[in-house]
């Protein structure tokens, strides 16, 4: 690797860079997989035929998930060096913590603890849905997954919805201070566009994350 | 001025003799604090009464007290310079606290910022990042007529925003990752803004952003704590200037191989 890649890639803004960039494109992929979860409103066939599609797509899949996982991988790996560092950076903890309150907030102080907490949840996801019960259903003749019965069967469970209600909470937080942090840290600032971008980035946190918890809660109500 | 005119302040101060040794909180009491005394002068009356006692002094920077040469640095109740909006602690005044208060005071905290005594931290790792890149290597000869250089008052004007940092360390002090990116941010965004310094730009930011982070100072995650506790006010778009900055050096600056004389 030529120096200046290598230069950048250790770098602390490069770092940040990827983590912006990562972060981003994640967001983008949450909205698809809203988009997609939207079927559950419409019915079992509209929801399994679109998740047949998906996996019948064959390798054009795995390279769609191969990228995901590798933006996952980067964006954890390098904000858990971060956070690493940034503690290493204070040393010796301050006796008092007291924050001007026009600086620091919920949002952006909690980014490595609502991280963790989706770690959690996108693995129990997987193990949930992905790896979860699998059943069959015909549809015109075609067998497909029954996919909406292993998430209506999930979320029949309060504990589960609960869970769910909470990982997404987590994740509203984690992106309303992401979102347009990923801007900054691409040097996009500005007086009249920047109060624009965190008004966007806290939209997107509600609708994604609320979206998500909306379509658990009402799979809840509906099947209890 | 009439019966406030004599405060009592309970203080907590960080006491450690020297970095390798183990420091402590110690609590003193103040009497005789004017409303009218800044916190550096309530300071000077507990350190006259300790060396009336025969106690060691209580080590603190201060220099010009006037608020512009950045050395007093002090963490009071959590928040530096006592996070009165831009306002270094030679400018906080004591009426801003009651009579009676109890004030936690403790050093500067960061790993880059090695402490010397008691509030005394080394700031120096500072003055590696300049000289990593923080200058112009222009040769000036006689000083040039004042308008021979024709910059925009707007463009001059942010280049000034940039230039007002004192380099007091709050940022670091007050960044909860103890990143030096708004110091940076100031002296990398005021050369890069002027004609003076733009040659020189893309090289200086590949420069500086490699000595802090080799000198262990944290990564910026955008909090802005940082802008909060400037006592100049410095804006973290300068931050953002700087990661173009940075960016733009990345992408499009190397420097070619020429052979001698060419």
């Amino acid at each position: 690797m030529s120096a200046a890649v290598s230069r950048y890639f250790s770098s602390s803004i490069g770092r940040k860079q990827l983590i912006a960039l990562s972060g981003l494109l994640l967001c983008g992929f949450l909205v698809t997989h809203l988009l997609g979860n939207f079927l559950l409103l419409v019915g079992a066939e509209a929801f399994n035929l679109y998740a047949h599609k998906l996996i019948s797509m064959g390798p054009l899949l795995y390279v769609a998930e191969a990228g995901l996982a590798g933006l996952f991988v980067l964006h954890l790996g390098l904000a858990i060096k971060l956070t690493i560092e940034n503690k290493v950076a204070r040393g010796q903890k301050y006796y008092v913590k007291n924050r001007t309150g026009r600086g620091e907030t919920i949002m952006s102080a909690s980014m490595p603890y609502t991280g963790l907490i989706l770690l959690a949840f996108l693995i129990s996801h997987l193990i949930h849905f992905k790896f979860g019960p699998h059943y069959s259903t015909d549809i015109n003749g075609v067998i497909v997954r029954d996919l909406y019965k292993t998430v209506v069967e999930f979320f029949r469970s309060p504990l589960n919805t609960a869970w769910y209600v909470i990982s997404m909470a987590a994740a509203a937080l984690h992106t309303s201070h992401g979102f347009s942090s990923a801007f900054q840290s691409f040097g996009f600032n500005h007086g009249t566009w920047t109060p624009k971008v965190k008004l966007l980035g806290v939209v997107y946190a509600i609708f994604v994350a609320g979206g998500f918890a909306l379509i658990s809660v009402l799979l809840h109500v509906k099947g209890a | 001025m009439s019966d406030n005119a004599n405060m009592t302040i309970y203080l907590k101060v960080w006491r450690q003799t020297s970095a390798a040794s183990e420091g402590k909180f110690v609590d003193y009491k103040v009497d005789h604090v004017s409303p009218d005394m800044s916190f550096l002068e309530m300071f000077d009356v507990l350190n006259n009464e300790l060396v009336h006692k025969g106690e060691d002094p209580i080590a603190f920077d201060h220099d010009c007290r006037e608020g512009i040469c950045g050395m007093c640095s002090m963490m009071i109740n959590g928040k530096a310079h006592g996070g009165q909006k831009g306002t270094t602690t030679c400018q906080l005044h004591m009426r801003k606290f009651k009579s009676g208060d109890s004030i936690v005071v403790e050093p500067w905290r960061a790993k880059a910022f090695p402490l010397v005594k008691d509030l005394v931290v080394d700031r120096s790792a500072f003055d590696k990042i300049i000289q990593a890149g923080g200058y112009t290597t222009a040769q000036t000869g006689n000083a040039p007529d004042a308008n021979a250089n024709l910059i925009p008052k707007t463009i001059a004007d942010e280049a000034m925003d940039a230039a007002a940092c004192i380099g007091c360390g709050a940022c670091v002090a007050s960044c909860p990752n103890g990143s030096a990116m708004l110091f940076m941010g100031a002296k990398i965004s005021q050369l890069a803004l002027l004609p003076q310094g733009q040659p020189e730009a893309p090289k200086r930011a590949l420069e500086m952003v490699k000595t802090h982070d080799e000198l262990l100072f944290g990564n910026c995650t955008n909090h802005a704590e940082c802008e909060a506790t400037c006592p100049k006010e410095i804006s973290i778009e300068h931050i953002a200037r700087m990661n173009r900055e940075y960016t733009k050096a990345t992408f499009t600056y190397y420097e070619k191989e020429r052979s001698a004389g060419a």
